[in-house]
């Protein structure tokens, strides 16, 4: 089965900092969290539907196509509610003290809790009202809804992903 | 139909699977004729006089070298007292004033409040600026609220600009040539919708992608003058006039309906 998996690494080193050509080093530690969220396993588990390489939709195979993300803004809308509200927790220390920030983490924790089971959509209703999002809409309420999803994946399978048995 | 290979539900918002083959698909395609999206390349602008806002805009959308519309509305209503006038990729800038519309009116639902036009600035501000130019909508954002009579501009990346009269669009030198030179603070309305009109009719002489007709909209405290056209090209297609073709017959057949069935559901009201 293929996943993005934590277990076997990818073969690049990326060492904390690195020096350019030209003396300049570079920090990469924050650029490595960041592949590892889009990083699947190179060649185990092509993308198509029955497990064979979909080459009208992703194109043909190549190690780069499955390494690096091809959008520009893949990345970065990958890692958006992640950084807002690491973000939002930063200011709100700084203007308010620690307390503010560790209270709410404890809520949004209680409330990302309440989930159905990973196949099933659920509303996340209690996170929505917490981040704001309950009185705002924006793309990702118009498009790619969810519930409405023309492909879905094996129950069975998803709950073992979701438990780490696979 | 279970996929066995799909182990987490995909995100909502933009997908971005594609992106892939249409990399690879626009490299085998030679000179680039990709088929291109509606742009509005257009020629819009904005004046604020004495007693609020006039905003006008062309109505030529294009699809690469064609005329995909050519009585595009770009003048897109955000609120009762806002107008926003959009240039660049049409479905980017429909969209996307169809979201600050609807932002602004659960917000003013919810607050009890009438919206204001920074609201509106920053909200397309962070929405612009968080897709880092990919969404190509620049727009005027006109309107009058509590604090006066405001005019906006926000780029594709999200930079915004407040300015007495302001022209966007591929033909925005030519129609900011025209207001630069006429502008004048605290206009009358004749005054104020004259210049933009003569604004709009120079972005459409000097610019190929933008034509057709003239819309004016006019924002004040007491309402809103949305006046589509203005003004109407002089070569428009005259040809085919209402009765063009001769009516030769005509029969008129009254559908007659019984009534069958009548019933009454009480609505429970809490």
């Amino acid at each position: 089965m293929c996943r993005n998996v934590n277990g076997t690494q990818p073969d690049i080193q990326v060492h904390p900092t690195e020096s350019g050509r030209n003396g300049i080093t570079m920090n990469t530690r924050g650029l490595r969290s960041q592949l590892k969220d889009s990083v699947p396993v190179a060649g185990l588990c092509p993308q198509g539907a029955y497990g064979v390489q979909d080459s009208l939709r992703s194109g043909f195979t190549s190690v780069k196509n499955e390494l690096l993300p091809s959008h520009p803004l893949e990345l970065s809308e990958k890692n958006f509610m992640l950084n807002q509200d690491k973000m939002n927790f930063s200011s709100l220390r700084n203007i308010q003290g620690l307390h503010a920030p560790l209270k709410l983490q404890m809520e949004y924790r209680a409330a990302r809790q309440i989930q159905r089971l990973p196949f099933l959509q659920s509303s996340n209703l209690a996170l929505d009202t917490l981040r704001g999002n309950d009185e705002s809409i924006g793309f990702e309420d118009i498009l790619n809804d969810p519930t409405q999803s023309e492909m879905m994946g094996e129950p069975h399978m998803m709950v073992e992903y979701k438990l780490g048995l696979m | 139909m279970a996929l066995s290979n799909v182990l987490e539900t995909p995100l909502p918002g933009f997908n971005f699977d594609n992106a892939a083959r249409n990399a690879a698909l626009e490299g085998l395609y030679d000179g680039g004729q990709t088929p291109k999206p509606m742009k509005t390349g257009t020629t819009i602008a904005g004046v604020v006089f004495k007693d609020g806002v006039v905003l006008g805009a062309d109505t030529r959308a294009t699809s690469g070298e064609v005329v995909a519309d050519k009585m595009c509305s770009k003048i897109h209503y955000i609120a009762p007292n806002i107008y926003c006038c959009g240039a660049g990729t049409a479905a980017d800038t429909e969209k996307t004033t169809e979201l600050l519309s609807s932002n602004l009116t659960i917000f003013s639902q919810t607050s009890g409040r009438n919206p204001r036009l920074v609201m509106a600035v920053n909200i397309l501000q962070d929405m612009l600026y968080r897709y880092h130019g990919q969404i190509g909508a620049s727009l005027i954002l006109g309107g009058v609220d509590c604090t006066g009579n405001h005019l906006y501009t926000v780029g594709p990346y999200g930079s915004v600009n407040k300015m007495p009269y302001l022209a966007m669009g591929s033909g925005d030198l030519a129609a900011l040539g025209i207001l630069e030179d006429r502008y004048q603070q605290d206009m009358e309305l004749d005054t104020a919708k004259e210049l933009v009109r003569v604004a709009i009719h120079a972005g459409i002489m000097n610019d190929l992608a933008s034509g057709n007709n003239i819309d004016i909209c006019v924002i004040t405290r007491e309402g809103v003058d949305y006046i589509r056209p203005y003004q109407e090209s002089e070569y428009k297609d005259s040809r085919y006039r209402p009765g063009t073709t001769p009516v030769l017959t005509k029969k008129v057949v009254p559908l007659k309906l019984e009534v069958v069935q009548e019933s009454v559901q009480q609505m429970e009201t809490i």
